[in-house]
């Protein structure tokens, strides 16, 4: 079969199995896209900005643990997928790029939209290819998408010049079935003695504490988890990024930890004396001041990746490798072991863990007629009975989102965790309805985040996936607008957004329903009304408490335990 | 000129200065491999001491000897990062074990009068050669470890110095242990 570089590219996508590339078209992609039309196996999403590209892709290979393919042009084109691959690379989430390149002959001479892109995301990617000959295309694009989904995964792009695509010039195509790379060995099988001794030490524990992240949900580890917590019936906290892995209505979870995480699931942390910690990586979101993090704790550390371990904190037992095997083996092991966890030391382990418990530290006003956003998010996880997809961007309406919307299954929980993206949400949503359309799927976001990608309404229309934006609208950038509160006299600079759009009418011009909510009493209803109409995407506009914090907070420079904790809840006084 | 202390009278060391490490690196020979490499020293915040890279007798690869320094903590996450680049082959730190080192200098003097003996005098005591002459200067070459280097230059002394060109320093393992594929 004899093809052109630009018909190449888009059958590699197909032998790769490749469903939805999300992109945007532009003069050094111009080859590509004609090789696009020309066929109907690949469905390309045409999106409104390429940071929405990148979003869209990232949404739909969190909801599905496949790779989520963006193609762009050159110069502006790639540099406006920059933020979006960032976010895909600090989520460890896979990603192909394609990105157009202008002409091998012009590169370097500051060409009309030119822009040094592998320079640019060398930082942000995990690896990247400039291809500069036609040839090596097709093993190019299979080397780009084993690296993305293997080992710890990642975005990671190609550069393509535009003359390597000309329709013109026609080569032999073979798509190679497999790739190995000498300097690349992402299967790492954990060290059989060192897991023996983490299960060891698990057994042995006396305050053993879980600690899990989002390299549960990469690696399809949540069964084990959970079976492997289960046999223990040791308590377990989740990541901001781990949520779902473990599930979140179970008696043995305590919810998130780290900078909003639950009083219990800190204090929990604080006071241990083994830590497991799998597939997370010690972000400073976690630990507070490194100085005083789980300062009677050993610690077990799984991670795929060697990098993670003791970078930030120092572990006792390192276990390299990927998480699902090494879970399955300690199942083995615990099963097989004589010893048992000792019944008395768990007993009053949880007795303490309950008593931090009784203290609800994410409780907050029910009977105020102002909406409070937690309730909103409370309604929406009844309503949807913890089934939805849940996206969001970034801020305030996202710890409320991770605190109050139990997620029981794995992938459910779709957000910007270690760049912190705000834009992110909406686009996201869009690639996970694609990705399952009957699935429903709500945006939880803010009046502020929900502006830097709203262009993609526009997406959203023209495909038809209808997603369910929930926008707590609280008129100020909450999350900023809090940490000026508490720590800068509330000297609330550049936070207030005088001049924000009516949203109702906004969703309505890009042909979409929107409502605008004021009361408590109707924001059931509003729910309820988006939940019914399922071919549709509404905008619900919730006009929310402009005041409220999100609590528990551990502020900078304080430890796990110094939480500050919603006016009113005192630790002294309830535990007394 | 300052008095000529004696050139280091072994030279190779089975321990490292304190904080010093000496890694060396086979890292496939594709463009952009290099700015990988500095990247991540200069994204992390390590510091390269110094950094000398040319291809092997396989010519897909190349081979990096990196200076750098650090607590142990700092040294291990380098090389872990390292390795995590996709285009490392495999690395060693050599400074952990028996190894030679050698740097390659040139240095332009400026060699009148007394000075013109002298100069020869101390290049022939640091086991150095003089490339080239004219009537008021020298250029020395002078190979050895970094810290015989540096005594050269201060027995030299800066006010005779025109311009010093050092290459960074390169090592190799002693024994049968080595870096390859």
């Amino acid at each position: 079969m004899e093809l052109s570089g630009g018909e190449i590219l888009v059958q590699c996508l197909i032998d790769e199995g490749v469903e939805y590339i999300f992109g945007y078209p532009g003069g050094a992609v111009l080859h590509i896209y004609d090789a696009l039309f020309k066929q109907d196996k690949v469905k390309h999403i045409l999106v409104r900005h390429e940071q929405g590209a990148t979003h869209a892709a990232d949404g739909y290979a969190r909801s599905t643990g496949r790779p989520g393919v963006v193609l762009v042009t050159s110069g502006p084109g790639a540099t406006n997928a920059v933020t979006g691959i960032a976010t895909a690379h600090m989520d460890s989430i896979p990603m192909v790029i394609l990105c157009g390149q202008v002409p091998m002959a012009v590169i370097g001479s500051d060409a009309f939209q030119e822009a040094d892109i592998s320079g640019i995301t060398r930082p942000c990617v995990k690896h990247n290819f400039l291809v500069k000959d036609v040839t090596k295309l097709a093993s190019t694009i299979k080397k780009a998408f084993y690296l993305a989904t293997t080992g710890r995964p990642g975005p990671v792009l190609v550069d393509i010049p535009k003359n390597l695509t000309d329709p013109r010039i026609k080569i032999p195509y073979d798509y190679p079935k497999s790739v190995t790379l000498r300097s690349y060995n992402p299967h790492v099988k954990g060290h059989r003695w060192q897991i023996k001794k983490a299960v060891d030490m698990l057994i042995a524990a006396k305050r053993p504490m879980f600690y899990t992240g989002g390299g549960i949900v990469q690696g399809e580890a949540s069964a084990e988890l959970t079976e492997l917590t289960q046999l223990l019936g040791y308590p377990i906290t989740n990541t901001l990024m781990g949520l779902g892995a473990y599930p979140g209505t179970d008696k043995q979870f305590v919810g998130m930890l780290g900078m909003h995480g639950t009083y219990e699931a800190n204090m929990a942390m604080h006071e241990c004396d083994v830590l497991f910690a799998a597939g997370a990586r010690f972000d400073d979101r976690i630990t507070g001041i490194i100085a005083e993090f789980c300062p009677h704790a050993k610690i077990i550390h799984v991670d795929v990746d060697p990098s993670s371990i003791s970078k930030n904190v120092r572990v006792d037992i390192p276990v390299v490798g990927e998480v699902k095997p090494v879970l399955a083996e300690m199942i083995e092991l615990v099963k097989a072991c004589d010893q048992k966890p000792d019944a008395g030391a768990l007993a009053q382990w949880w007795k303490q863990i309950d008593d931090w418990r009784s203290l609800d530290s994410l409780g907050f006003d029910r009977t105020t007629d102002i909406i409070k956003p937690q309730y909103v998010v409370e309604q929406l996880w009844e309503m949807t009975k913890g089934d939805a997809y849940i996206t969001s961007d970034v801020g305030q309406h996202q710890m409320w989102a991770a605190q109050f919307y139990k997620f029981d299954k794995p992938r459910r929980w779709i957000n910007s965790g270690g760049l912190g993206t705000m834009g992110f949400g909406m686009p996201a949503a869009i690639g996970t309805k694609l990705a399952f359309p009957d699935a429903d799927v709500f945006c939880v976001t803010g009046e502020a985040s929900i502006q830097m990608c709203i262009q993609e309404l526009a997406t959203a229309r023209q495909y038809r996936t209808a997603i369910n934006i929930v926008n707590l609208n609280n008129g100020y950038m909450g999350m900023v607008r809090q940490w000026q509160e508490f720590s800068y006299g509330s000297r609330y600079s550049q936070t207030y957004l005088e001049t924000l759009p009516d949203f109702v009418k906004l969703a309505e011009s890009y042909g979409h329903a929107g409502i605008r909510i004021d009361k408590r009493a109707d924001v059931r209803d509003a729910l309820e009304e988006a939940f019914r109409q399922k071919d549709r995407t509404f905008f619900l506009d919730f006009h929310t408490d402009p005041t409220e914090n999100v609590y528990p907070m551990i502020e900078a420079g304080k430890a796990q335990h110094e939480m500050r904790l919603a006016p009113g809840v005192n630790p002294d006084t309830e535990l007394a | 000129m300052k008095c000529a202390s004696p050139p280091a009278s072994t030279p190779t060391r089975s321990l490292p200065k304190p904080m010093s490490h000496i890694i060396s690196i086979l890292i496939e020979n594709e463009s952009g491999a290099l700015a990988r490499v500095a990247g991540l020293f200069s994204a992390r915040g390590y510091n390269i001491e110094s950094l000398t890279v040319a291809p092997t007798q396989d010519a897909t690869l190349s081979r990096m000897t990196l200076v750098t320094s650090g607590n142990p903590e700092i040294i291990e996450q380098i090389t872990k990062q390292l390795n995590k680049l996709i285009d490392v082959v495999k690395l060693i730190d050599i400074s952990e074990s028996t190894h030679i080192e050698r740097e390659l200098m040139m240095v332009k003097a400026r060699a009148v009068n007394a000075g013109r003996e002298e100069i020869m005098r101390l290049t022939k005591i640091f086991r150095g050669n003089i490339l080239d002459v004219t009537p008021t200067t020298y250029i020395i070459e002078i190979t050895g470890e970094k810290s015989k280097l540096d005594a050269f230059l201060s027995t030299v002394g800066e006010e005779n110095i025109i311009e010093v060109v050092r290459s960074g320093i390169t090592g190799i393992l002693r024994g049968e242990r080595g870096l390859a594929v």
